[in-house]
């Protein structure tokens, strides 16, 4: 048995309204442990109300999502969630808002420490750890946010488009950690992102859906050993096959 | 830089100056065209009687700036141990809000002075009468303030509490909601300080109060001895104290317990 499965999902927005949305219909996904999944595909397809189910955080309308055999029904911190949009806690600082969810947790003042230290070294921040998140850049912000949901350490990570606001040196150093720490701490990741260039560096497997309504359209397994050299001939065969896939054409 | 420090004295210099000049034409006018300080007391006249009462024998300055504080720390004290629970209460659970709302629509806008013989009914000629005005006053400013906070709480940072372990109601008023709602509770009971100011002297004109002292109280009785400048004298020391604990309040809140906000209160 797969650790989550997802059987004919559907979420409707404002059901029986004129302004009814049909944002995900038919949804049907098997999810390995310890699986890396990338969801793609255009804006607006119900890629981050896929993730909100899986949260906890939205209901479907229909069909179950099941982790390890159970009903999500609400959140857990066993399933962490890294926003699209800006998620700390500005009343709080760098380091208060990484410990958060450990201070919840009951985790003693220094084992929270040493794990808030361990995550800003990470994503390159220990000198802002006194820092309020108003001080800090979007990029700078959203490592925060990452280093956050790593430090509760979940067994599922849910991921909504996290590299967005980086650099694309940030962006790449970033991509190579997230693989070691998912490699190292076995945890099941969904990743959102535009790129196809990044789901094919980091995915198992990568899932493209389409819209209107939310859709998968197809499911390409990444079969190229890591660590992946985006140079490779392979590399961009695929990537050019995933954007063949999605419409975009193959340039 | 040059231009920077040239703004920085124009803005002490030119304050300075139209206070200055609205003194002078003050004191030309009561002293040259009135000419009778019960219509208006020139400023000379407001000084000497400030001396007198600050540091003559008889002045009761000192115990009616105590008891008036008295009078208004009790009615914030109070004000504040409502509103906050009741805002909290209502901005969070919607069946508090629909079942509270139309009950407080309809005391708020009875007028906090409107209370007074009940006030003294209630709890006769004791300070806290007096206290009990300024609460009416300052409670509802609170209140609206403390849900009105709750309800803007951005949805993200409930579902961030939520997948980080916040899941009980109580943890998520305490952890999330709360420290959220800060900034807009703070500028509640900043508002709600300048009403309850204002309450405090008609509450201690009209008599609730333990009696005999409160700046309100006895601007009313130098009022009935016809000692006009000692009227004024209390005026401008209730203003300055309205400042002052503004100043004060803003101070301490700017720097304690909003420092992570980019503007302040
Ligand atoms: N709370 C909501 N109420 C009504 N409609 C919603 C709500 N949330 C999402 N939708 C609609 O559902 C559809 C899918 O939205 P969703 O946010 O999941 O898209 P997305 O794939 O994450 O897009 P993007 O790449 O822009 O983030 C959209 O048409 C959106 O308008
Ligand atoms: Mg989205």
């Amino acid at each position: 048995m797969s650790l989550l499965s997802i059987e004919n999902l559907r979420k409707v927005f404002s059901e029986g309204e004129t302004d009814e949305v049909v944002a995900l219909e038919g949804i049907n996904l098997e999810i390995e442990d310890e699986e890396f999944i990338c969801l793609v595909g255009p804006s607006g397809c119900g890629k981050t109300t896929l993730l909100r189910i899986v949260a906890g955080l939205d209901t479907p309308s229909s069909g179950v999502a099941l982790l390890a055999g159970n009903e999500i029904l609400g959140p857990d911190p066993e399933r962490g969630m890294v926003f699209q949009e800006y998620s700390l806690f500005p009343w709080l600082s760098v380091i208060d808002n990484i410990e958060f969810g450990l201070e919840m947790k009951g985790v003693s003042k220094k084992a929270r420490s040493e794990t808030s230290e361990k995550y800003l070294e990470l994503v390159g921040l220990k000198q802002f750890a006194g820092s309020f998140p108003h001080e800090l850049s979007g990029g700078m912000r959203q490592r925060v946010a990452i280093a956050r949901a790593l430090a509760n350490d979940p067994k599922v990570l849910l991921m909504d488009e996290p590299f967005g606001a980086l650099d694309a040196q940030t962006r790449n150093m970033m991509q190579k950690e997230l693989l070691e720490i998912w490699r190292r701490a076995k945890k099941t990741v969904i990743f959102v992102t535009h790129s196809v260039d990044e789901a094919v560096f980091l995915a198992d497997r990568i899932i493209i859906m389409s819209p209107r309504p939310g859709k998968i359209k197809e499911i390409v397994a990444v079969d190229i050993p890591r660590c992946r050299e985006r140079t490779a001939p392979e590399f961009a065969n695929l990537r050019k096959y995933v954007l063949s896939l999605m419409g975009e054409g193959t340039i | 830089m040059a231009s920077n420090k040239k703004d920085n004295l124009k803005r002490v210099l030119l304050p300075a100056a139209s206070i200055l000049i609205f003194i002078i034409i003050w004191q030309i006018v009561a002293e040259f065209y009135v000419n009778n300080p019960f219509l208006l007391p020139s400023f000379t006249d407001v000084i000497s009687a400030f001396l007198s009462m600050a540091f003559g024998p008889k002045g009761s300055l000192p115990k009616d700036l105590w008891y008036s504080l008295l009078h208004f720390a009790i009615g914030m004290v109070a004000a504040i141990i409502v509103g906050i629970p009741v805002g909290v209460a209502m901005g969070w659970f919607k069946d508090v809000d629909i079942a509270l709302n139309p009950l407080i629509e309809l005391i708020r806008p009875i007028p906090p002075l409107a209370w007074i013989p009940f006030a003294i009914i209630w709890f006769g000629l004791t300070n806290a009468a007096a206290g009990f005005i300024i609460f009416i006053g300052a409670v509802f400013p609170i209140l609206i303030n403390t849900y009105t906070g709750f309800r803007e709480v951005p949805k993200v940072f409930i579902e961030a509490g939520k997948v980080l372990g916040c899941t009980n109601n109580f943890s998520l008023i305490r952890r999330v909601a709360f420290p959220s709602a800060i900034p807009s509770i703070m500028s509640g009971i900043r508002i709600s300080m300048g009403v309850g100011w204002m309450c405090l002297v008609g509450a201690e004109i009209f008599g609730a109060g333990s009696g005999k002292y409160g700046l309100g109280k006895n601007l009313w009785t130098y009022y009935n001895l016809h000692q006009m400048p000692s009227v004024v004298v209390y005026m401008l020391i209730l203003g300055f104290i309205g400042i002052f604990i503004d100043l004060i309040f803003r101070h301490y809140v700017n720097k304690q317990m909003l420092k992570w906000r980019e503007e302040d209160l």
